[in-house]
């Protein structure tokens, strides 16, 4: 059980570092506002007059495009720029342990602004009676697009020292998977004349099909899987990313 | 401890490190000179796991430091150059969590902690963040992180860069001490530092390694090392220099200085002779000649010198 041990230092130390500045709290306080703003103003969540958090979860990827970058976008690019990454990675643990235990702590921090955003379950409670199952199905397709979100940041965060450049790019691979199934851009792709085989892949790299069927509360294996993998593979490039930059830089 | 054999390290056209090998011993403390960019941080990097060598093996203990990556770091204590440390913890957590990161818990840590707190004298500011420390607390705490397991093997990256004088001479006094049963690899382009703690100095220059020896070794290789210096009152230099030239045992005579009545000689001494045999026949012959001597010594040969003659051989200055 060492390897947890190691992956709990790095994790503590990184969520630590969240708190030891007013990041964390500039960043919890900018998520509620904006997931409130969304819901209430531009989500039209009373003249809806439905008991559901639809107008609440429907704005997560794109409130998530810009604040998971900004989460993830100091993981391995502020070690770079200090230095520290030499401290990390010289110490007796592998550098997938450092990846997980950053990773871990950034997406822990994600979980608790999600769940700061109580009161409009609450809220929700009081006004109707929504399917409470169907709300915590909402939940949890947040958390896993949040994950996906970071592991991305976390995988451009290692490619440079910059955390400006990081958090661009990280944005732009994002939003490309939030805008690949969309029928403008499966049209235009189709206007190309590229293999339908190729545009039915990107389309399927889609996040938002996955997102949904969360939303509807439908808990499939597939979605899952489909988080599961994004992160699992952006991990992994974070790995490849950071053993040659060892090795060649 | 550590063994390196035939390192070698490629960045792009260019040989960062090119065929070194040595290896240092418990109780042993390797000075590793050499100017700016002559490798001395990729070989240290590459002892420490940091970077992979493109050629070459090094071991830890016995541990391969590509085999067995976790075992040969548990052996090693390091401080990579400039000191980097987490800015936004305070010193405490900061140790806390390199101790945690070393397998250190409950009262064990807590004893490591005070233990490097009180060696690295950081008790002043324990509760205050990196960021807001001066340099040489910035350096301690980060050494202090490195040896916070007590580790058998150290690598330092030139550890008293940007100490003042005293902190230097503190920090040297510690390596001397903890060198007497650890092995400890650091570098450093302070040459007096070399004298004042290390028990085997490298120097390396272009990747590869110029001279490995004790200080006193590559004293001896100085250009000036076994002359004799002589200041003389009252005597001309075109009386001393031709009595002095005769002796058998002087190589070549130099006339240092000569202003007013004060002569100031260095006298080199040929191949072969014993310490001391210099000295005394040029003692010998200003007696019979009832010269007024100052001062009279051997010159121990100057670390610097050979430094330069060996980094430097196109620019070689002849004393």
């Amino acid at each position: 059980m060492n390897a947890w041990h190691n992956i709990r230092a790095v994790a503590k130390r990184q969520l630590g570092s969240y708190f030891n500045s007013p990041v964390a709290y500039v960043f919890i306080v900018i998520f509620l506002l904006l997931a409130g703003f969304f819901t209430f103003m531009v989500g039209q969540f009373f003249e809806r007059n439905r008991a559901s958090l639809e107008s609440f979860f429907m704005w997560h990827p794109w409130l998530y495009l810009f604040l998971v970058p900004a989460a993830g976008m100091g993981l391995w690019a502020e070690e770079r720029r200090l230095g520290t990454m030499e401290l990390l990675l010289t110490m007796p643990i592998t550098s997938w342990q450092a990846i997980v235990g950053k990773f871990l702590a950034a997406w822990a921090f994600l979980a608790l602004a999600l769940l700061l955003t109580f009161p409009v379950v609450i809220t929700v409670n009081y006004l109707g009676s929504p399917d409470n199952g169907v709300i915590f199905c909402g939940y949890v397709g947040s958390f896993l697009l949040a994950g996906a979100y970071l592991a991305i940041s976390s995988m451009t965060s290692a490619i440079t020292r910059s955390q400006v450049v990081s958090f661009i790019i990280a944005i732009v691979i994002c939003l490309f998977l939030i805008l690949a199934g969309w029928p403008p851009v499966t049209n235009l792709l189709n206007s190309w004349n590229l293999p339908p085989a190729l545009v039915d892949t990107v389309a399927g790299m889609s996040v938002m099909p996955h997102f949904e069927g969360f939303q509807r509360g439908v808990l499939d294996v597939r979605d899952l899987v489909y988080f599961l993998s994004v992160m699992g593979f952006a991990l992994f490039t974070t790995g490849v990313i950071i053993r040659s930059l060892r090795s060649g830089h | 401890m550590i063994q390196v054999q035939n390192l070698v390290k490629t960045f792009g056209p260019k040989r960062a490190v090119n065929g070194v090998t040595f290896s240092v011993e418990k109780g042993e403390v390797l000075g590793f000179l050499g100017p700016n960019g002559a490798g001395k941080s990729t070989t240290m990097r590459m002892i420490t796991g940091f970077i992979p060598p493109t050629d070459g093996t090094v071991k830890v203990g016995g541990y391969d430091i590509q085999q067995s990556p976790i075992e040969a770091k548990k052996l090693i204590g390091y401080l990579p150059e400039n000191a980097p440390a987490y800015n936004d913890m305070t010193v405490l957590s900061f140790l806390n969590f390199a101790a945690e990161i070393r397998g250190l818990r409950g009262e064990e840590r807590k004893r490591a902690v005070n233990r490097v707190v009180e060696m690295c004298f950081l008790e002043t500011v324990l509760y205050q963040s990196i960021d807001t420390l001066s340099k040489g607390f910035r350096h301690r705490t980060c050494f202090a992180q490195s040896i916070i397991h007590d580790p058998p093997v150290l690598v330092l990256d030139e550890p008293t860069d940007g100490l003042d004088p005293n902190q230097k001479h503190e920090v040297r006094g510690l390596i001397r001490r903890m060198g007497q049963n650890k092995a400890i690899v650091f570098s450093t382009h302070i040459l007096e530092e070399v004298e004042a703690a290390c028990t085997r100095a490298i120097i390396i220059d272009r990747g590869q390694i110029v001279a490995n020896g004790t200080p006193e070794e590559l004293k001896r290789k100085a250009d000036g090392a076994g002359a004799v210096l002589l200041k003389l009152r009252g005597v001309f230099a075109n009386a001393a220099t031709p009595k002095l030239s005769a002796l058998p045992t002087a190589r070549k005579v130099n006339v240092v200085r000569e202003e007013n009545d004060l002569l100031v000689l260095r006298i080199y001494p040929r191949e072969g002779l014993k310490d001391g045999e210099l000295a005394r026949s040029v003692a010998e012959s200003a007696w019979q000649e009832k010269w007024v001597v100052e001062d009279l010594h051997t010159e121990e040969g100057r670390l610097d010198e050979v430094f330069r003659s060996i980094t430097m051989p196109d620019t070689k200055v002849n004393a």
